[in-house]
């Protein structure tokens, strides 16, 4: 780890502040992944600026009947607040998929969103990765790609975001407050994180001089017609080859509404409006299914190692499909797959 | 031979060092003074700080769960968490388990169901368990299996680990083989 000093931010202001002064400062507020990339010399910042001590930790109902939820709220906290098992349990059940309950006690929400890809080539600094150091090529098109992006790649970058909670929230259409030296602004989920293109190095539309301060759910949870299908190589505890959220509003076996994400496979939590807008006022069955992961994945390319993600994907949506029409979603903790 | 400075090594001549940071930390119940450079994670700090060597250093990238200490009464992985950002928390190791001479009841079970084999993973699967239990959200083994995934045993005691908690927890060992029918 490099030399770094060591701030505490007061309140938002203060923060915004202080990440402005310094553009090679960083926010830190679990730590699960910025201190190991600091470990592994891929952060070096000069500044850590703590912000653990702001009042963004509370869970408050809105105006409109949905849930604010404060950036600093554990991961392991909101996955049991009673609004989120009651209301959003896609949103309980993607982040209890995720990590382990130790980290799950750290993270906090807005540092979810927040986290880098979990690329070998990334994390090794003495191989070339254009969103480690711009310009300097991509080791993992034809290297190692196992698990790596299908859809939304560039010819720069096939690294994938590594988040479960991000895929249900994409799903869930959150907003993403934050705050910078203009004042504060709401961000939709689908518009905060990027694809590659030729600009990998950025993840997010965060601007330097932001925090985020709050996840706004709004009121429709999908609780009754949900799941999170997590497919790894193990069990637990470990990054998703594939994971699909689903939410569907079912009436009389007609799909009202549908929401359809998918991690592991993209820069960014996967959706695809056109396959929600082919299971919508249709019948929830296999056929319509089978239509809607053929739209989702008809862009759909592998780089040799990780071809499987494809046809891997396919049969995830579908089963996730089915297991969120039947009312009957994943467990997180018997990970038989029904 | 005159070594190079650490600057020229790191190439970090443009950052000057830092002042120290003073922390205060109430480790085991007790008030412990220290005054650390900012990059010392908590786990540094229990081990070569203050002496508590019982919580070990794994893979320090919170994967292997080693370090699991409780801090404010919840696991944490404690590599990945500096220690000025838990100035004044409670931090629960395995040396602060014990009352006494009386070991706590997830320390006789692990001896019990013979739950380790080289011991290494040992005092942070017991903290880890121990904030398991405080969390109050288990029923099954199956779940137990789920909730201490963040523990990695290299020797493979995870039956006997199973056990040693299901027994702290349910009274016995519902199921000692591990096996689930998967």
């Amino acid at each position: 780890m490099n030399n770094f000093e060591y701030t505490r931010a007061s309140d938002v202001a203060d923060a915004v502040r202080r990440i402005a002064s310094d553009p090679a400062a960083k926010f830190v507020a679990g730590g699960t992944n910025l201190i190991d990339l600091m470990k592994e010399n891929v952060a070096r910042p000069s500044r850590l600026i703590d912000i653990t001590h702001l009042p963004l930790d509370q869970i408050d109902e809105t105006q409109d009947g949905g849930l604010r939820i404060g950036a600093l709220v554990p991961n392991s906290d909101l996955a049991q607040h009673p609004q989120i098992e009651a209301r959003y349990p896609l949103l309980g059940s993607a982040i209890l998929a995720g990590a382990s309950p130790q980290l799950r006690n750290m993270a906090s929400t807005g540092g979810n969103l927040l986290q880098r890809t979990r690329c070998l080539y990334f994390y090794d600094t003495t191989t070339p990765c254009n969103k480690r150091e711009p310009g300097s090529g991509c080791s993992a098109i034809g290297g190692i790609n196992r698990m790596h992006a299908i859809l939304g790649t560039s010819e720069h970058c096939i690294a994938t975001h590594p988040s479960d909670m991000c895929v249900a929230l994409a799903a869930l259409e959150a907003r993403v407050l934050a705050t910078g030296r203009s004042g504060e602004r709401s961000i939709a989920f689908a518009e905060f994180h990027r694809l590659p293109g030729d600009t990998p190095q950025l993840d997010s539309n965060l601007r330097a001089d932001e925090i985020i301060t709050a996840i706004e759910l709004p009121p429709e949870g999908f609780a009754k017609n949900y799941t999170y299908l997590k497919i790894r190589d193990r069990l637990s505890y470990a990054f998703a080859l594939v994971s699909i959220a689903v939410g569907l509003d079912i009436e009389g076996g007609t799909i009202k509404e549908a929401r359809l994400a998918l991690g592991g496979v993209a820069h960014k939590p996967w959706r695809n409006r056109e396959a929600e807008a082919r299971l919508e006022g249709a019948p929830a069955t296999r056929e319509n299914f089978v239509r809607a992961a053929e739209t989702v994945l008809r862009e759909a390319r592998g780089f040799g190692h990780n071809d499987f993600k494809i046809e891997l994907a396919r049969r995830g949506i579908l089963r996730a499909l089915a297991q969120a029409a039947r009312g009957t979603p994943q467990s997180q903790a018997d990970k038989r797959i029904r | 031979m005159a070594r190079p400075s650490s600057a020229a090594r790191t190439g970090l001549e443009k950052i000057p060092t830092p002042a120290k940071v003073t922390v205060t930390l109430h480790v085991n119940g007790v008030e412990r003074k220290l005054t650390i450079a900012p990059w010392t994670t908590l786990l540094d700090a229990l081990r070569l700080y203050l002496d508590l060597t019982g919580t070990k250093k794994g893979c320090d990238h919170g994967q292997c769960g080693a370090c699991t200490v409780l801090v404010d009464g919840r696991r944490i992985n404690s590599c990945l968490t500096l220690a000025v950002m838990k100035d004044g928390a409670q931090v629960t190791t395995i040396e602060g388990l014990a009352q006494g001479n009386a070991l706590h009841p997830l320390q006789q079970a692990f001896i019990e169901h013979d739950a380790f084999q080289c011991g290494y993973c040992t005092p942070g699967q017991i903290c880890s368990a121990a904030g398991l239990i405080a969390e109050g959200r288990v029923q099954t083994a199956d779940e137990i299996r789920e909730l201490m995934s963040g523990n990695i045993c290299r020797c493979g005691a995870y039956p006997n680990i199973v056990a040693a908690i299901e027994a702290v927890m349910f009274g016995k060992a519902t199921d000692r083989s591990g096996a689930t029918g998967r």
